[in-house]
Formats: structure tokens, C-alpha cells, sequence
């Protein structure tokens, strides 16, 4: 500091400045951020990895990357109101003999009876039918009240097998075999003892209150080819009536569905990392699998390569929230999507009225995600009789067929926009993107430009 | 007496046909020739019907079987009896891996060996192997029996949940949590009717198995487990 006549210190010794001397303004780490902190607090004290339910929390890639080119001078727009713009869906077809029709291509996601109380289970199958879609059974097996309130479901054939049986198999109306889910691909299912009670024991053939892990693998087939075997089999024992789906968690899109195809599925389901979980390894859930608007033009790349796009269905998943989420996953080449935390939202998960509650928790509504305890507010994600009571399955489901129905018109509201008469004519060129990233993983130009990374030159 | 060669007319005929067939039904015995290998004979059977199948089977043969009985004069490839429900499945011969995987009652009886995975994730079905088992058989078995007059081989029993395993001869090591347990009255009584349903008893002395179960240690998350994991 340069020296002055005015300064007072150059001439006393002595001088003290009175005021406090100016610090610098705490800072946290870009690295070490709280959260990280309080987690290795967490685990320092525990000794055992965090167990959460939802998706993958951190901001990725996604739909809100892309925007659609509404009609205008090239291309024409339809009425909103006057002209007609298909939404329905066939499901199947390649091989069934009863393929699934649905109104709207939004279908809900597998989610277990355990994970979820018997009242969410049967509210999905209630808000399903009313608009039209299907529901989709889980990790341990069918129950009434979701067969009995669900007009099409569907019956996932999982590593575990809990509570598969020929009869609810030949009571489904789709099979579906999960090879993996998107928020933990190459993991099995977790239900902890808390939520194992006497019926989900029951129903899954364990003593009660254990920490269930279930198997990653198939305990009777491996691989492709063994995939196809099994497929036949399926189909022998349901005579050849039922849509087989086979669901992946989205890690190497083109090959996994590539391989699905190839082993005889009528119908791929593709799951992001996005995707809800009920109960998983953070460390999986944020670390493993890919985001799914990287994954969705792999999958359609293989289906086109073995002439087979729209001939084998593609339902991808993770993290679809609204019609522009369905619009843009459509556009990219899928047939159909699924919704899970978002049809739990729907139906009154992490609702703001339970705030106490979830103070109670030690979390605020918004953020709950500790479904595998079994205590949610809610009434949704528990095996607690009296917090599922909280849930009125006939007003949640009326709730889903609401948000559905509003999904189901806002994709149409894009469509229109982009002069199609049916959301299955959106295409990847109604489509650009904001971002790099999402310009290089839709494989759509960056907005203004024609640009596409990886594809055309700078 | 029905009788039906796969040599002349499509599998899915025949399972088509055997669906069905009504509780009540007068076609009680079926004999399928030809089966040369071919995959799913036989499968999701309702009906308390005999079958029998004269020669070799591929995968998954009277899979999910429910009531009825199907012989197997021949050796079965992998998935033999898979999510069976109830009723009796009898192998003649040797089978591949995972026999009876995931099946939840009934009875399969295995007159040579079985490979791998024998019994993977069973969840209440009886399964007699007269010769030797392979690795990781009853890997997460939940319920029901395994018994082997045999060998078992490499970690019999892994990450096991409820189901019994009786092993006469050696076994090879034994998987994470799988233990050995004291075989009392009570377990040579069921050891004893689960010989008679193969149609063993007399032949075999209960005395002479061992008994293994899980330790339960690993029936709650705990970080001291870790290694087992
Ligand atoms: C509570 C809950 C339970 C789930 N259980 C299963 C299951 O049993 N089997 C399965 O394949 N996927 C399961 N999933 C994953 C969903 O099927 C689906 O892949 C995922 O929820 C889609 O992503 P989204 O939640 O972002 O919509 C579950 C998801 C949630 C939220």
C-alpha cells in the first residue's frame, strides 16, 4: 500500500486501526460441499452405505435440454381443438396374439406390492384404467387389489420370482421380464425388514421382517441366447397370447436392445438413471447407468438396424414428468413411455399438507426419500396399515387419470404444433437442442444451427 | 391313452392341447415321442394328468408345472421343473443347472446327477438328486428341501434363506451363511418322508445325511458382515 501524507500510521507508530480487521466470507467447497460432508459424517458413524428410494438426484442432461420447431411457414400446424391428433398404442403386435391397446402411450412403471402399500397399488390401477393405460406389478408378485382395479396389466418376471406363479401369469395381460431398472442397473431389489411384513413375507416366501436382497441375475437363463429360450417358454405356457417386454436399465442401449429384439421380445422397455427406485444405494443410484435422453437414440438406432422400429415397441423411462417429456421422448423414436415417481407424486407423495411429518423426519416435503423406512407420510411407499390409510385409493387414482389425461393433452398440444396427426409422427427434426450435450446425446442440432457433435462437421 | 409325437406336429400344439385339458379330464395319460432336445415340454400344466416323455428334453421341461405328473425317460437340460407349484417331475437321467429353480412345491426326483445351480432360489419344492449335485446349488434357496444321496459340490447353500439341504455324501465347501446343523428327530422324520415320496424309503437311511441351514447372519444389513457380501 502506497504511502501518503494523509495516512496516520506513517506518522505513529502506535496507530491502531479500531475497526475489525476485514475477513474473507466463509466458502464452501465446489468439492467438499455439505452434502458431501454430511454424508461421510454418515458414514463415519454408521459403517454402512446410504439406502434411499427415487431416482438419481443430481441435475443431468434431460428432455429440458430440447425444444420442439413449431410449424410456421415450411410446415403447418394443426387446429388445436378441430383436428384430430392420435394418441393410442399397440403393444405386442410382433408376436402376441392379443397385443395391448392403450389410449395413451403414458403407461405406469413396475413398482412392487411391499415397496408400495396395497392402497397406492390399487390407486394406480384405478387413475390406469381410467385413462386408459397400464399398470405394471413388481418385485413380489400380483395382488387383488391391483389386479382386481387394473383394466391391462402387466406382470414382471424378475430375478427373484417372488410370488410368480402360473395362475397370475395367465391373468396378466403382458409379461414382462426385468433384466434391470435404470436406477441400478446390474443391481437386484432391496426391501428392508421394516417394510416385510407378515403378507409381504407371504407373498415372497420369506421369514418376516428380514433385509430382503434380491438376485441381480436370472437363476435360470444367462445371457442372449438362453434370453430366447426363455422367452419360448413363456410363450409355450401362455400359448402364445401375451406381449413378452423385456426391460433394461439404460447402460449400452444399442446392444441391450439390440439383443432383446433379437431374443423374440414384442416390446423393450428402457429405463434412464433418472428412474425411481424404491430402495437403493446412493452411490448406485447416482453413479451407475446413463441419463435417458442419451440412451434413447441407441435404442432406436438397433431397432432400425434390424428393420425392426415400430415393430418391436420402445417404452423408455426416468424421469418423464410432463407432455412435453412424453412429446420430446416420442419424437426421438420411442413408442410409449412409463411414469413411476411421478405417478407417486401424482398420488400424493411428498405432498407439502404432511410437512409436519416429514419435519418430524428430519426432511422436508419435496425431498423425502427414504421410502425403504417405511414411514412415509404419505401413506404411499409403506407397509404401516395406519399411514396407508392415509391414502384414498379412489380420489389418488382419480388424481393419476387427471395428471394423465393432462400429460396425454399437452403432448398432443406439441404435436399439433408440429403439424402431426398422431404423436408417433414427431420425429428427432422437430427437435433442437440447448446444450451440447444434449445436441450430442439426442443427436439433434444445437438450436440455430445445424450443427449435431459427433455427427456433422464443426 | 393320448399319445403325441413332436416329430409330426408343433410343440405349441401339444401345450395348447394339454392347457386345455379340464380337472375333470378322461385324457389322464399323455406319452409325447420325439422330444429330441426341444425346449419348454410340457410347461404350465393344470390338470392332475400323468405325462410322459420318451427321451432327451432341453430347457425349462414342465416348467411351472401345476398338478400333473411328468416322467422323463431320458436326461433334461437346464431348468428342469423351474417355478414348479405342486405336483411330481421324475428325470430318469442326469439334468443341467438349475433344476427346480425357484419352484415353490411338488416333487422332483432326479435319478443321475444334477449341474450346477440345482435348486437356485427354491421356494417350498422337495427335490431328490440320487447321484451328485454341482456348485452353488440352493444358492438363496427361501423353503423347502434339497436332498442329495450324492456329492454337493462348491458353495452349496449360498446367501441361503429357510430351505433344508440333506447332503449323504461330501460337500465340496459351503456358501456365505450356509452352516452346518444338527440333524435332530424332527429333520430325520421329514428326511425319512421326503425319501418315501421318491420312493426310496427303506432303501436309504435318513442317519446317514448331514444337515445344513442358514446361520442368519446375514438376515439384517450389518457392517461386520461386509465381507460376506
Ligand atoms: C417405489 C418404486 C418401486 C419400484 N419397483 C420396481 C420393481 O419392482 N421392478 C422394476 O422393474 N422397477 C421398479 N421401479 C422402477 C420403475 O419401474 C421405473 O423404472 C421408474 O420408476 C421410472 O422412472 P421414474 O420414476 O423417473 O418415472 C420402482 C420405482 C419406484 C419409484
Amino acid at each position: 500500500m502506497a504511502e501518503t501524507p494523509k495516512d496516520p500510521t506513517a506518522k505513529d507508530p502506535t496507530f491502531k486501526d479500531a475497526r475489525p480487521l476485514p475477513r474473507t466470507k466463509p466458502r464452501f467447497s465446489a468439492t467438499f460441499t455439505p452434502d458431501v460432508m454430511s454424508e461421510i459424517r454418515r458414514a463415519a458413524a454408521t459403517g454402512i452405505y446410504d439406502i434411499r428410494g427415487a431416482g438419481a438426484k443430481r441435475k443431468l442432461p434431460h428432455f429440458d435440454d430440447l425444444l420442439f420447431l413449431g410449424a410456421s411457414i415450411s410446415r403447418y400446424p394443426l387446429e388445436g381443438y378441430r383436428e384430430r391428433c392420435g394418441t393410442e398404442v399397440v403393444l405386442g403386435a410382433r408376436f402376441a396374439s392379443k397385443p395391448i391397446h392403450l389410449k395413451t402411450p403414458i403407461t405406469i412403471a413396475g413398482m412392487s406390492f411391499g415397496s408400495l402399500s396395497a392402497q397406492a397399488k390399487e390407486a394406480l390401477g384405478r387413475g390406469a384404467t381410467l385413462a386408459g393405460t397400464s399398470t405394471t406389478t413388481g418385485d413380489g408378485g400380483m395382488t387383488q387389489e391391483e389386479r382386481g382395479h387394473s383394466q391391462t396389466l402387466v406382470y414382471q418376471y424378475l430375478p427373484s420370482r417372488y410370488g410368480m406363479n402360473p395362475d397370475d401369469l395367465r391373468k396378466a395381460d403382458a409379461i414382462e421380464i426385468v433384466i434391470g431398472q435404470g436406477a441400478k442397473p446390474g443391481g437386484g431389489g432391496m426391501l428392508l425388514g421394516q417394510k416385510i411384513t407378515e403378507r409381504v413375507a407371504g407373498m415372497r416366501c420369506l421369514p418376516p421382517g428380514v433385509d430382503q436382497r434380491s438376485a441381480c441375475r436370472h437363476p435360470d437363463w444367462t445371457g442372449p441366447d438362453d434370453l430366447e429360450i426363455k422367452i419360448e417358454e413363456l410363450r409355450e405356457i401362455t400359448d402364445g397370447e401375451k406381449p413378452i417386454y423385456v426391460k433394461v436399465g439404460a447402460s449400452r442401449p444399442y446392444y441391450d436392445t439390440a439383443l432383446a429384439a433379437k431374443s423374440g421380445a414384442d416390446v423393450v422397455v428402457l429405463d434412464g438413471m433418472q428412474g425411481g427406485t424404491a430402495a437403493t444405494q446412493d452411490v448406485f443410484i447416482e453413479h451407475v447407468g446413463i441419463p435417458i435422453l442419451a440412451a434413447i437414440r441407441p435404442a432406436v438406432q438397433a431397432l432400425q438396424d434390424l428393420g425392426l422400429h415400430r415393430k418391436v415397441q420402445l417404452i423408455v423411462s426416468g424421469g418423464i414428468r410432463s407432455g412435453a417429456d412424453v412429446a420430446k421422448a416420442l419424437a426421438l423414436g420411442a413408442d410409449a413411455v412409463a411414469i413411476g415417481t411421478a405417478a407417486l407424486i401424482a398420488l400424493g407423495d411428498n405432498d407439502p399438507r404432511w410437512e409436519a411429518d416429514y419435519q418430524a423426519l428430519g426432511t422436508t416435503a419435496g425431498a423425502y426419500d427414504d421410502w425403504h423406512e417405511g414411514k412415509d407420510p404419505a401413506g404411499i411407499t409403506t407397509q404401516d396399515p395406519e399411514l396407508a390409510k392415509r391414502l384414498d385409493p379412489v380420489l389418488a387414482g382419480r388424481r393419476l387419470a387427471n395428471y394423465l389425461a393432462v400429460m396425454t393433452l399437452e403432448a398432443q398440444t406439441i404435436a399439433r404444433a408440429c403439424g402431426k396427426s398422431h404423436l408417433h409422427n414427431l420425429e428427432p427434426e422437430d427437435l433442437v437442442a440447448l446444450t451440447i450435450e444434449a445436441a450430442a446425446m439426442a443427436q439433434v442440432p444445437m438450436a440455430g444451427t445445424g450443427w449435431i457433435p459427433g455427427k456433422t462437421g464443426f | 391313452m393320448s399319445s403325441y409325437d413332436l416329430n409330426q406336429a408343433p410343440l405349441r400344439d401339444l401345450n395348447r392341447a394339454l392347457h386345455a385339458l379340464r380337472p375333470d379330464t378322461n385324457e389322464t395319460h399323455w406319452t409325447i415321442n420325439g422330444p429330441d432336445g426341444r425346449h419348454a415340454i410340457a410347461v404350465g400344466l393344470d390338470a392332475p394328468i400323468s405325462v410322459e416323455i420318451e427321451g432327451n428334453v432341453g430347457y425349462y421341461c414342465a416348467g411351472m408345472n401345476k398338478l400333473a405328473s411328468v416322467v422323463i425317460n431320458g436326461n433334461a437340460g437346464v431348468g428342469v421343473a423351474e417355478n414348479m407349484m405342486s405336483g411330481f417331475v421324475h428325470v430318469r437321467g442326469d439334468v443341467s443347472q438349475s433344476a427346480g429353480a425357484t419352484a415353490h412345491g411338488g416333487l422332483l426326483v432326479v435319478d443321475g446327477n444334477a449341474g450346477a445351480r440345482c435348486g437356485i432360489s427354491m421356494k417350498g419344492i422337495d427335490i431328490v438328486v440320487k447321484g451328485s449335485i454341482g456348485h452353488m446349488s440352493a444358492f438363496m434357496a427361501q423353503a423347502g428341501t434339497l436332498t442329495v444321496l450324492g456329492d454337493a459340490g462348491e458353495a452349496l447353500g449360498d446367501s441361503l434363506y429357510e430351505a433344508r439341504l440333506y447332503v449323504r455324501g461330501s460337500v465340496k465347501s459351503l456358501g456365505a451363511d450356509c452352516i452346518e446343523k444338527e440333524m435332530r428327530d424332527e429333520h430325520r422324520e421329514q428326511l425319512y418322508a421326503k425319501l418315501q415320496a421318491a420312493g426310496l424309503a427303506g432303501e436309504v437311511n435318513p442317519s446317514e445325511f448331514r444337515r445344513y441351514g442358514s446361520a442368519r447372519r446375514l438376515y439384517h444389513f450389518n457392517v461386520d458382515n461386509a465381507g460376506a457380501y
